[in-house]
């Protein structure tokens, strides 16, 4: 047996090699946990974690007394995720399903470079991408105006916004999210395919009895962290266009969090806000693994 | 990065492997398709490329317009008869759009280095089961995977530690993703035990071993990895606005963000002085956008590559 002693000196060289890592995840994941003790505190800035006063839950009455701006906040951001869950969710399986069928090496390998591209790009780009081409000012309604047409109001109305940050999402992401459904298509067993065939089952029936079940574990296993994500919803994305729409039609738990606490100086509420999300978070992650066992799937780790 | 894609191993061995004549077949066992399904999957695929290419193309185009060109147009031009470089001239002779790009470049290189050298240690520490340490360490960094701090906590940390209008704010939150951790880690755990345990017979140190065996043997990922992060660097806005508070310090996507997407008139002052008549606002505007497109562009290919090369498949963690 090796004393301890003995496996420090065999490994004290890959301890030091940790050490960066481990510090920056120790002061910038685990440190900052210990902050969300300011939900229970009023606390001031000036005074700091250790001097601010201890209030119990007063933080919490946004939630706990249905807050109207609270409540609008975490409506728009579980309208955000179903409208998600349910439109954009599906569109990189068809995506894939299209890329997979399609027999020109070049080709398919052409459009995959393209349709990946835009992942890489950040939200400001994106954001404003998307401005130039349906804002006022844009392209699509300089068109329009050119061929003395009435011109479209996208950007900047409330109305709209939820249409607007889904196609961003769209357009930015569907392409990449391919990838992984790709891959899992590349591993559909040839034989089965086969023998669907000589059983004479139509493009259709093989989608649906073949392909679809062989790909359903990585579907289940996207979704289950998806639903994950479910409270946080592009708050780059959102934060961008806030300015324009308002509040009312934009506000998520996320950027509630930022303007009580970082613009408003709410900071007790805020941290509350994000500390129930956190914790949501975690629960519905947790929760849909466990959904997903129950149905025989295997999830995002094993039971 | 979605959390869900992985680096695997090389893909393969996951497909039988076409012979060269037949490259691009469709299996004999399989009909022909019908002339609907082709022409619907094109339609789908076209769409999908104009959509990403169009607004590039508008945006480039209008950069080098000539004021006439853009005014006729009233905005947006798609094809520009005598390109001018006027606007990028007027923006990168000097000024706020000049000095953000410098902020941005520097943040990106100094913070790709930083954050690849502490996930290649942390990675390697990690790929030698049954070392001291090596369960908690372990257990400690994919934990981070499941939760977040919160924005006040972030904040509250990251002033509390001085760094509020400081470039490392923006580097040392995000060092070392514990994602990209994992997946490194994966890859060197790849690696064949015999050419580390014979490297040690000879008398190779950790520090060596990684230089000269894990390392070459990963230049893939290594590469991959810190596109990945030099991606993440370039792009980063959010902790920017959160933590730079003086304006000279902003870097390029805080630029985009005041004078493209929120508009804010961009004059003389903020580009340079000796400029005597500034191109069209929308000129200016769409130059930056471009600048801040154009380096990921250029290292786009490269990242291609990989994922070409198969390296970029995604697994599924069961």
């Amino acid at each position: 047996m090796h004393s301890l002693r003995n496996r420090w000196r065999r490994d004290r060289v890959l301890l030091l090699l940790a050490l960066p890592g481990v510090t920056a995840l120790l002061l910038f994941h685990y440190l900052p946990l210990g902050g969300n003790i300011i939900a229970f505190q009023d606390f001031q800035p000036f005074l700091g974690i250790w001097h601010s006063p201890y209030v119990g839950l007063d933080n919490f009455e946004p939630v706990l007394t249905g807050d109207p701006v609270f409540l609008n906040a975490l409506v728009n951001t579980l309208i955000i995720t179903l409208i998600q869950v349910v439109f954009v969710f599906p569109l990189p399986i068809c995506l894939a399903l299209v890329l997979n069928a399609t027999i020109s090496e070049r080709l398919k390998r052409l459009t995959q470079s393209i349709l990946y591209m835009p992942h890489f790009l950040s939200w400001v780009i994106v954001v404003a991408l998307f401005q130039q081409m349906f804002g006022n000012g844009g392209m699509l309604n300089g068109w329009l105006r050119s061929a003395d047409l009435s011109t479209f109001h996208i950007v900047g109305v409330p109305e709209l916004f939820k249409l607007m940050i889904t196609s961003q999402v769209i357009w930015k992401d569907t392409g990449w999210s391919t990838i992984i459904f790709l891959a899992a298509l590349s591993r559909v067993d040839p034989a089965q395919m086969e023998a669907a065939v000589v059983d004479g089952a139509s493009a259709v029936r093989r989608l649906w009895h073949v392909t679809l079940p062989s790909i359903r574990p990585v579907i289940v296993l996207l979704l289950i962290l998806r639903l994950g994500d479910s409270l946080s919803v592009g708050f780059e994305q959102i934060i961008l266009q806030q300015a324009q729409v308002g509040a009312g039609a934009s506000e998520v738990l996320d950027t509630y969090v930022y303007n009580h606490g970082i613009v408003g100086g709410d900071w007790g509420t805020a941290a509350a806000v994000g500390l129930i999300k956190g914790i949501v978070g975690v629960a519905l992650v947790l929760g849909a693994n466990r959904a997903a066992h129950a149905l025989g799937e295997q999830g995002v780790y094993a039971k | 990065m979605s959390a869900a894609v992985s680096v695997a191993r090389p893909a393969g061995g996951a497909g039988p492997r076409r012979s060269r004549s037949g490259r691009g077949q469709r299996p004999a066992w399989m009909g022909e398709p019908s002339k609907l399904g082709i022409g619907a999957r094109g339609l789908v695929l076209g769409v999908g490329c104009l959509a990403v290419v169009v607004p590039f193309w508008a945006v480039l185009m209008t950069s080098m317009a000539s004021p006439e060109e853009i005014s006729s147009a009233g905005g947006f031009v798609l094809w520009t008869r005598e390109p001018t470089l006027d606007a990028y001239r007027a923006v990168l002779s000097g000024g706020i759009v000049t000095r953000a790009l410098m902020v941005s470049a520097g943040i990106t290189a100094l913070g790709t280095a930083l954050s690849l050298v502490a996930t290649i240690a942390l990675a390697y520490a990690l790929s030698r089961p049954g070392s001291l340490l090596h369960k908690p360490i372990l257990l400690m960094t994919v934990f981070t995977l499941l939760f977040n701090p919160g924005i006040i906590p972030m904040y509250l940390t990251v002033k509390q530690l001085g760094l509020l209008d400081n470039y490392l704010a923006l580097i040392l939150p995000v060092l070392v993703n514990a994602f990209n951790v994992i997946v490194m880690r994966a890859f060197f755990l790849e690696i064949p035990s015999e050419l580390v345990e014979s490297a040690f017979m000879d008398g190779a140190g950790e520090v060596r071993i990684l230089l000269r065996i894990v390392l070459p043997l990963s230049k893939a990922v290594v590469t991959v990895i810190g596109l990945f992060y030099a991606v993440a660097y370039w792009n980063a806005f959010f902790s920017a606005m959160l933590y730079l508070q003086s304006p000279e310090k902003w870097p390029l996507q805080l630029v985009l963000r005041t004078y493209v997407v929120n508009n804010t008139p961009i004059g003389s002052d903020q580009l340079s002085s000796n400029l005597e008549n500034l191109p069209p606002q929308i000129s200016v505007q769409m130059a930056i956008l471009v600048i801040s497109i154009l380096p990921i562009l250029l290292i786009y290919p490269f990242i291609q590559k990989h994922f070409a090369k198969g390296l970029m498949v995604g697994a599924v963690k069961g």
